[in-house]
């Protein structure tokens, strides 16, 4: 016995070991564990870079999208050229030349404390926290002047945080389009934020009315202000359209771009 | 057992279907259905894991100590769902969007665990693969079923084609909202579950308790 033990090596001895010994109980475990870790993390770092393509293209999609100017089979990367992206300070609205955009990325991927606000009241749902700085795209006409604004927005729904993008005209009141690029609302429902017809609706309508008073709201009759400002909410999507509502007032108000639509507005952009 | 290759990997369609027989996964089931083109993408992850897991649990079987067993196939089950998800994300954005959450609840689905546990430990891997692969096809073919129903009469369509036009796009037909929330896949299965067991009775159960009848005086 000890002679044929011996031809087997030590791997075919310990194959033989029965089953629910301890050593090869631990041995299984280690191995096991070592083996999946290393093709998981095989798959995720040579699967990134696609990924964050994918996720990058998704998203200058979205931009190009919502500005109106997307149209299939179109070469994004080229497209996405068009726009002046900068970093604004939500506080003043004023760009914010100390990040450049990569450093801003990098700082905002990393929830960078440098760039982190603690929000006293929350109505968009962004957790208690956002970042005081924020990228907007720029899209300028033939003559320099701004021809449209995109604003990225987020805020929570009913069982989601919507991330989107809006797009405003020149004057910094007029709403071109809204799209979210990333949201979990109920499929036939509230994912129906997603539905063109009504994306369409807020073609046109304005943010704030002549007093500067912000009177934007997504609500099932019109405000007292007048349909200008009144998008019709969801049927069925009750918690998400009032969600929609929430965050978009919250992002074109004071605690928002509000400083920075002023300064649109004002024409020091 | 004396099963061919063929009933493999026929039988969990109809005759041993892991949702309307063994009533498995079925969580996912609610929540992939109501699109068509979510729920074919779900079944081919949940088709693929399967098969592999039962592949490779079965060639360590003779090595997976019985006290860890579990653990063990929830890890190689893991790792493989955590694969799928990751080329999802990388060559199929869109749907890995949809899909979101669902890809990495694989791993607690019943049907993966259930033959990993049921049929790969005891018998060898090309058998433990067809197992798998038959398994995730019943698996898929119910999903696409009530994948048909919830996506026709929820958003009156299929695969995202209109069928019948919606009273929101300006046609004529009235989506029934409730076709596109969870609970109305209860319904479905429940009833494709019934019919299932009325075409073939040798499926249902038998009562685990009798009706007491009183006897007049």
């Amino acid at each position: 016995m000890p002679d044929e033990n011996k031809k087997k090596g030590p791997l075919g001895r310990f194959l033989d070991l029965p089953a629910d010994s301890i050593a090869k109980t631990v041995v299984v475990a280690t191995a096991l564990c070592l083996v999946a870790s290393m093709i998981v993390s095989a798959a995720a770092v040579t699967l990134r870079p696609i990924q964050q393509a994918n996720s990058q293209r998704d998203k200058q999609i979205n931009i190009l999208e919502v500005a109106g100017i997307y149209e299939p089979g179109t070469d994004v990367a080229q497209a996405f050229e068009a726009f002046e992206p900068h970093v604004v300070e939500l506080e003043t609205g004023e760009f914010a030349d100390q990040y450049d955009i990569d450093t801003y990325a990098d700082l905002a991927s990393d929830w960078d404390p440098a760039i982190v606000r603690a929000l006293d009241e929350d109505p968009a749902g962004l957790g208690g926290e956002m970042l005081a700085y924020q990228m907007v795209y720029l899209l300028r006409d033939d003559e320099g002047g701004i021809d449209k604004v995109i604003l990225p927005v987020e805020g929570y729904g009913l069982w989601s945080t919507l991330y989107g993008f809006i797009a405003l005209e020149e004057n910094g009141n007029d709403i071109f389009g809204l799209q979210f690029y990333q949201h979990g609302e109920t499929p036939g429902l509230g994912a129906e934020v997603d539905n063109p017809r009504w994306k369409a609706l807020w073609n046109g309508k304005k943010l704030r009315d002549e007093d500067g008073t912000l009177q934007i709201t997504v609500a099932k009759a019109p405000p007292a202000a007048g349909r200008d400002y009144y998008i019709d909410a969801l049927s069925g999507a009750t918690l998400t359209s009032r969600g929609v509502d929430n965050l978009v007032r919250f992002w074109m108000g004071e605690e928002g771009f509000g400083p920075f639509l002023e300064r649109l507005k004002a024409g020091e952009i | 057992m004396a099963q061919t290759r063929r009933s493999q990997l026929v039988d969990p369609l109809i005759d041993n279907n892991p949702i309307t027989l063994q009533v498995l996964g079925i969580c996912s089931a609610l929540a992939v259905t109501s699109s068509l083109k979510v729920a074919l993408v779900m079944a081919i992850a949940v088709t693929l894991v399967t098969a592999f897991s039962s592949m490779f649990i079965s060639m360590l079987r003779n090595h997976i100590p019985g006290s860890i067993r579990i653990i063990v196939q929830m890890v190689i089950i893991a790792s493989l769902v955590i694969l799928v998800d990751q080329v999802l994300k990388a060559y199929a954005f869109e749907i890995s969007k949809t899909l979101s959450v669902f890809v990495g609840l694989i791993i607690t689905n019943c049907i993966v665990m259930g033959r990993a546990e049921a049929f790969a430990m005891k018998n060898p891997p090309v058998d433990s693969f067809i197992d798998g692969i038959g398994n995730g096809l019943g698996y898929g073919l119910i999903l696409m079923t009530v994948g048909v129903f919830r996506e026709l009469f929820g958003s009156g369509s299929l695969f995202g084609i209109t069928i019948l036009k919606t009273v929101n796009n300006g046609g004529w037909y009235v989506p029934n909202g409730l076709l596109l929330l969870p609970p109305s896949a209860f319904f479905v299965i429940g009833l494709l579950i019934w019919a299932i067991r009325a075409w073939k009775p040798g499926q249902v159960e038998e009562r685990q308790y009798k009706i007491q009848t009183v006897e007049a005086h």
